[in-house]
């Protein structure tokens, strides 16, 4: 199946073979080289829920490889008059040769992908999984270390309904990474995450304190506090701004140590941090143009050429 | 075999023994026996076993139980031994077989799940993910769902 809707759908094997794929379009993701791959394909971008980096990455991964892009939002169609997600997918399935999809309920890219033919790309489901997010972030773990097994990757804020955090903890598992968990109590990792985790027999510590975690970490990986998961704004009042790093928490960290954050920030990184040479958010944006490209090839039964000129 | 006599033999119909004790009304929940309609069903309830200590049964007159309807009860009852009654006798026994997928067996309890759209026409799924201890997930959002949840939910 070429749908990814958990970083289950792929094996270690395909992961690394993706990332091998994204390396090499680097150079058409940031348009030095025209590369039409995807001239006459059709891919579906399906928001139900706001997405900035997601939808545009997308877009433009697609756009660079020549194919083309229909743009759907909740506002003002038919799923606003009530239509099913089942039916809406219908149409898209007659309509796009692949299509990605954002969504507020969990189980939506599932449900999606069972419900049509073409291959469908899981761009964030509720709290549960945004492996597309995954692949990129693991993108920009390998290009700054060359490797993953063994690397003490912190994972800060929240943990409970950051559905990033979820989906890459499980993938740093698979490459034997080691995990640090920061997080408030009340937005601690899932139980039922934390079990699978540690039944594959991963090394996982536990803490609310980000100021002891840092010289040991080779990756922080810096969450939002996200405003609109939260049941009501005093509870979300309690735990806002709780973690927040600049450029003089870096004096105890280790020199290859990258900071890095899905986006958008909002306090959590004081600008500051920007000009050091641990920040590795803005660039992690960018990669997941080429990891996109690399996913959308992959979907549409594309291969990408050994040497890219 | 006393505990059998406090209900009388069935002529036709579907025996169900070794239901662990107290669990006799889910199983006839999970079963959809309508409790309105007209023929017999004996329950008993925490009777002696030798094998379990306590058990329940359930004596179903006139109505054959499939292997799929028998594979629900597999959920809170897996060592269940059935009995297919033909003329006051043993026509055919049945083992229940816990299945990879529940289709259609319950709903999933997750609040922010997509199936709980009503008017989503694909089918609620339940994914049995271990069997020992067991774990039981929704297919689409990936939650965990406990025993109580699934027989509060049946469909």
């Amino acid at each position: 199946m070429s749908d990814v809707v958990t970083m289950d759908d792929l094996s270690n094997e395909e992961i690394l073979s993706i990332l091998d794929d994204s390396k090499r379009l680097i150079p058409v993701a940031s348009g030095k080289v025209h590369l039409p791959l995807l001239e006459g394909k059709v891919l579906a971008n399906m928001f139900y829920e706001n997405s900035t980096r997601t939808r545009m990455s997308f877009e433009t991964a697609m756009k660079r490889l020549g194919g083309s892009v229909l743009n759907f939002t909740s506002v003002g169609t038919s799923v606003a008059k009530g239509e099913t997600l089942y039916d809406t997918m219908q149409m898209v399935d007659g309509y796009a040769d692949i299509a990605v999809i954002r969504h507020p309920r969990q189980g939506a890219a599932q449900y999606s992908a069972d419900a049509v033919d073409i291959p469908i790309l899981n761009a964030g489901d509720g709290a549960g999984n945004h492996p597309t997010q995954t692949m990129l972030d693991l993108f920009t773990i390998m290009e700054a270390h060359g490797k993953i097994d063994g690397l003490n990757v912190v994972l800060v804020g929240d943990l409970r309904y950051g559905r990033t955090v979820h989906s890459l903890s499980h993938a740093l598992i698979r490459f034997g990474a080691k995990l640090t968990l920061v997080s408030p109590e009340t937005l601690s990792m899932p139980e039922e995450i934390v079990r699978d985790l540690r039944s594959s027999g991963a090394e996982i510590s536990e803490s609310s304190n980000l100021s002891s975690s840092i010289p040991d970490a080779d990756v922080i990986y810096m969450t939002r506090i996200q405003k609109e998961r939260f049941p009501d704004e005093d509870e979300y009042a309690k735990v806002a701004g709780i973690y927040m790093l600049g450029s003089e928490d870096m004096h105890g960290a280790k020199d290859g140590m990258i900071v890095m954050h899905p986006l958008p920030r909002v306090g959590e990184l004081h600008p500051s941090l920007d000009s050091t040479p641990h920040a590795r958010y803005f660039q992690q944006a960018f990669n997941g143009v080429p990891t996109r490209m690399a996913l959308l090839c992959r979907g549409l039964g594309v291969t990408i050429p050994k040497e890219v000129k | 075999m006393s505990e059998m006599r406090r209900v009388t033999a069935i002529c036709n119909g579907t025996v169900i023994d070794h239901i662990p004790a107290g669990h006799a009304l889910q199983v006839i929940r999970m079963l959809r026996i309508d409790i309105n309609r007209s023929n017999p069903v004996s329950l008993v309830m925490n009777v002696p076993s030798d094998k379990m200590g306590r058990k329940d049964l359930l004596k179903i007159e006139d109505l054959e139980l499939n292997q799929e309807e028998l594979d629900r009860l597999a959920l809170i009852s897996p060592n269940a031994s059935v009995a297919i009654i033909r003329n006051y006798g043993v026509a055919e026994k049945r083992v229940v077989e816990l299945a990879e997928e529940l289709v259609n067996v319950a709903r999933c309890t997750f609040t922010n799940c997509i199936t709980q759209n009503d008017r989503e026409p694909l089918p609620q799924k339940l994914r049995v993910v271990s069997r020992e201890p067991m774990e039981i997930r929704c297919y689409y959002c990936g939650k965990v769902q406990t025993m109580t949840d699934i027989v509060d939910n049946i469909l």
